[in-house]
């Protein structure tokens, strides 16, 4: 990997996640994670 | 700065556990910050806990990705990739080193005076097992009648949901109690096990099995923030492999997949200025300390070197 592609890489990785943020936002994944989050999870808990 | 660090981590753990009123509502948080992924593994079941587990999340939605398909709602784990990609791509896998509750308590654990070990460097490529088996592949594809997918990370291993999670919610939720059978004896020998591991091995968890840490170990070395090695300042005295959390050793790449940018190796262990950091333009680190060099010549160079050369030393010119 020489310097210049180096340079950019972190800024694609960057943009590409505020990119799949952003798409995941807009679909409503929040909401998701919300109900998941604010449901006691007997999984986690080792009953589920 | 390891006391910056130690700070940073306190306050972490204290802001992803913000919901101090579960004594009296004897529940968990149910606002909206719960929308939120905090950046370390903290169990989202935890009776404090103020946002959402990022692994946990995860899976949630690899296991409905099926029916959800079939119903029409694409709900694919973007959210959630997006955010962790955001974090790696910044920093790599600093959240591991100063923002994880549970990284925090292995390190706590370490202190306690025992006897310490190593554990073999083939085994910190279990945590990726864990990450594609656990988190992506079986609560995407082990269904059941009805088509939906199990959290088989938290259900299963994870030790933070067990501490965090399962013991409080036992004490705060009598009823829990009479539900626990052999998964939750499986889970706590799980925690156990962790425990007394920690006490004996530097982050044994972080290393073998956190999932979290994984995904964030793959943008190491394409993050903008980066780690330097400088082979000609080196003098190879192995404190820095010594002195990591991690029982990395930077000088056979600095960026590799378990460095957690804690930032030990730059401003407390190399006496000689051959580790540094930079960002964006930024550089830090890379200066060797009057006060640390002062440190060196208790052990000759011959030794030095000869230590080196046990520890995997590249030698001048090795790879950066």
């Amino acid at each position: 990997m020489n310097g210049n592609s180096s340079r950019k890489l972190p800024f694609f990785l960057i943009l590409l996640s505020l990119l799949l943020f952003l798409a995941g936002l807009n679909l409503g994944e929040a909401a998701f994670v919300w109900e998941r989050a604010v449901q006691i999870c007997l999984s986690c808990i080792g009953i589920g | 700065m390891e006391v910056l660090r130690r700070w940073v981590q306190a306050l972490a753990t204290v802001l992803s556990n913000g919901y101090v009123m579960f004594p009296f509502t004897k529940t968990i948080y149910q606002g909206r910050l719960k929308a939120f992924c905090v950046p370390g593994l903290n169990c989202y079941s935890c009776p404090a806990a103020a946002g959402a587990c990022p692994i946990g999340a995860l899976q949630n939605f690899f296991a409905f990705l099926q029916v959800g398909w079939r119903q029409g709602t694409y709900l694919t784990g973007f959210y959630v990739i997006g955010f962790l990609g955001l974090l790696g791509g910044f920093v790599g896998r600093m959240p591991c080193a100063w923002l994880c509750p549970f990284g925090l308590l292995q390190e706590l654990l370490y202190r306690i005076p025992s006897p310490k070990k190593e554990i073999p460097p083939f085994l910190s490529w279990g945590k990726y097992g864990f990450l594609l088996f656990f988190v992506i592949l079986f609560p995407l594809f082990l269904l059941d009648e009805f088509g939906y997918g199990i959290t088989w990370f938290c259900k299963f291993v994870c030790p933070a949901g067990t501490l965090e999670a399962g013991l409080p919610l036992m004490g705060l939720q009598p009823g829990l109690r009479e539900l626990a059978g052999a998964l939750f004896s499986l889970k706590v020998s799980i925690l156990v096990a962790v425990v007394a591991a920690a006490v004996i091995v530097r982050r044994p968890f972080c290393r073998v099995v956190c999932p979290l840490g994984a995904f964030y170990s793959l943008f190491n070395r394409g993050s903008l923030f980066r780690m330097a090695y400088h082979p000609d300042r080196c003098i190879h005295c192995g404190a820095c492999s010594r002195n990591c959390p991690m029982g990395v050793a930077p000088y056979l790449g600095p960026n590799g997949k378990d460095c957690i940018r804690c930032l030990k190796c730059v401003y407390q262990s190399c006496p000689a200025g051959a580790l540094s950091w930079e960002c964006a333009g930024l550089k830090g680190g890379g200066r060797p300390s009057e006060e640390k060099v002062g440190e060196v010549p208790q052990v000759a160079h011959g030794d030095q070197l000869q230590a080196g050369a046990v520890q995997g030393f590249p030698g001048k010119g090795g790879g950066q």
